[in-house]
């Protein structure tokens, strides 16, 4: 009887595995994990990274720096659907830049687009959507404190549409960098890179702070950059992971390999704040964290656990030195350390991911140095330098232009008075 | 009568207060408060860069009493709030010209 149902069943059920084998099929278990991870590189912006910052500025700022974090996700969900992914994923035009086609997602629906076979291409985009939102929302580190809320809005516009559109275009759109061969598995130069260089900029155009060097400017609520540092780890793996574009063996493996750096860089800048300062202490095990995540970004899907551990190990202690000796000694007041983490830990997981990939992890990636291949990490140093001028650039004509037009800066007695009474009428904390 | 002003450290606070109660004191006014003496500020490190803080929280206490129990008062703050060490505090007396109860309406150590 048993043995007569196998048959029915196996006679039934083939010419139906047949077909769906034929037909360009949307996988439920790919789909489910990118619709996830969406929803995961989200909770990244808001609230972790608006947490994350917030803590770091003074009470009086509290609420205008999450609100950023918060305007970054309405502003770019919106520029994102009407032009934004047209520009970074539509057919592309000399490897620059993608054209108008897709314009308010035309013909962006329901069935797999050409970047990922199996999910819809609506999954794809709102995917991408969040890690614009993420990038321009990492840059409000770096003006942190003293810039108006209406040009913060002209800039989120302005620098996804010139700055994040063509850079993700570059290098995943089809443009030039994606097919030099340079690696970034999940947005090490689109987004770390590209957002700390900015930051830079923006640090370097806006100025400092009043009072910088000389008022005490500490974070006034730790635990909430802890709250939030936390948020940004579990969302990570969103990023990271979900960059696997499918419920896969590569997903897992750019899951570990993120939480295996993370850790690391936790430890290290923990211990290297501890030799150079006499204490181990939690911002600097958050700000590990954060180190760590950003440096195994574009490295993800291509190394394995124990690069990750060296690539952690490193990112942590290269961060800690480019914040604690690097920013006094050039001057410039990059409020919550952007640059330093972002910047610096792209750059090195940029560079890490040219010594640490190997194709016996992931095939459709190269070997790096360690691994013997040279090219990949000439490669790199390319992708590294060619994202980052063009950021610096663009960004500092962008900022220029709106300091010329509606002005970058709070007037000198709101920033004294604080930034959530003078630009939001609110207050973080009665009494 | 007389008001008398402790600054104290903070962790001290539970020991003044008993102290005051088992010499029969049945009110006293407690403050945070922030500032420096001898033992002057301290440092905190936030990302490697040391940040110098010149206020450190202290606990102020105020007890108003009579002119007679007024020695007594002090004694008893300073044995219960003595560590030794830099930065145990100061106490202030000052004199009061009057009180009220605003219950009452009583009027001077009636008020106490």
């Amino acid at each position: 009887m048993k043995t007569a149902i196998y048959v029915f069943l196996v006679l039934v059920l083939l010419p139906l595995g047949a077909s769906a084998e034929e037909a360009p099929a949307i996988d439920t278990g790919d789909t489910a994990w990118v619709l996830v991870s969406t929803a995961f590189v989200l909770l990244m912006t808001a609230p972790g990274l608006a947490l994350f910052y917030s803590g770091l500025v003074r009470r009086k700022n509290v609420l205008s720096t999450i609100m950023q974090s918060f305007a970054a996700l309405s502003i770019v969900s919106i520029q994102w659907v009407l032009w934004g992914y047209s520009l970074a994923f539509g057919p592309d035009s000399w490897g620059l830049i993608g054209g108008l086609e897709l314009i308010g997602l035309k013909g962006v629906g329901p069935e797999p687009g050409g970047y990922a076979a199996t999910i819809p291409h609506q999954a794809f985009m709102l995917f991408q959507m969040m890690f614009a939102v993420i990038t321009v929302a990492i840059i409000t580190g770096a003006i942190a404190e003293r810039m108006k809320f209406s040009a913060f809005i002209a800039f989120a516009v302005l620098w996804t549409t010139f700055v994040y559109d063509p850079l993700a275009h570059w290098v995943w759109g089809g443009g030039w960098i994606g097919k030099m061969g340079a690696l970034d598995f999940a947005g090490g130069t689109v987004v770390h890179i590209s957002s700390g260089v900015a930051a830079l900029a923006a640090a370097l155009v806006t100025g400092r702070r009043r009072g910088y060097g000389t008022d005490l400017m500490l974070p006034h609520n730790l635990p909430l950059t802890l709250i939030g540092a936390g948020l940004l780890w579990f969302g990570w793996f969103g990023f990271n992971a979900g960059s696997a574009l499918g419920a896969n063996g590569l997903a897992a493996t750019a899951f570990m390999v993120t939480n295996t750096a993370a850790a690391a860089a936790a430890l290290s800048w923990t211990a290297v704040e501890w030799l150079h300062r006499g204490k181990p202490t939690l911002l600097g095990l958050a700000s590990g964290i954060v180190a760590g995540l950003v440096a195994i970004t574009p490295a993800a899907g291509f190394v394995g656990p124990v690069s990750s551990i060296l690539l952690g190990l490193a990112a942590g202690a290269v961060c800690y030195f480019a914040v604690a000796w690097l920013k006094p000694l050039l001057g410039y007041d990059d409020s919550l350390d952007a640059f330093g983490i972002h910047g610096v830990g792209g750059v090195w997981g940029a560079v890490a991911t040219g010594l640490f990939a190997s194709t016996a992890v992931n095939a459709a990636g190269a070997d790096g140095l360690f691994f013997g291949g040279a090219g990949l990490l000439w490669k790199q140093l390319v992708a590294i330098g060619a994202s980052a001028a063009y950021a610096f650039v663009l960004t500092l004509i962008i900022l220029k232009a709106i300091d010329w037009t509606i002005g970058l800066r709070v007037a000198d007695e709101d920033e004294v008075q604080g930034l959530d009474i003078t630009q939001h009428s609110e207050s973080g904390y009665s009494l | 009568m007389k008001k008398v002003e402790a600054i104290i450290k903070p962790f001290k606070l539970d020991d003044v207060k008993k102290a005051l109660g088992d010499i029969h004191i049945e009110g006293m006014t407690v403050s945070e408060v922030k500032g420096f003496g001898r033992q002057k500020g301290h440092s905190e490190f936030y990302r490697g860069a040391e940040y110098t803080l010149d206020f450190l929280p202290k606990v102020k206490v105020e007890v108003v009493t009579t002119d007679e129990l007024t020695p007594k008062v002090v004694e008893a703050i300073m044995a219960a709030a003595k560590t030794g060490k830099i930065g145990d505090g100061k106490i202030f007396i000052s004199p009061i010209e009057d009180g009220v109860r605003i219950r009452t309406g009583e009027r001077g150590s009636d008020a106490l």
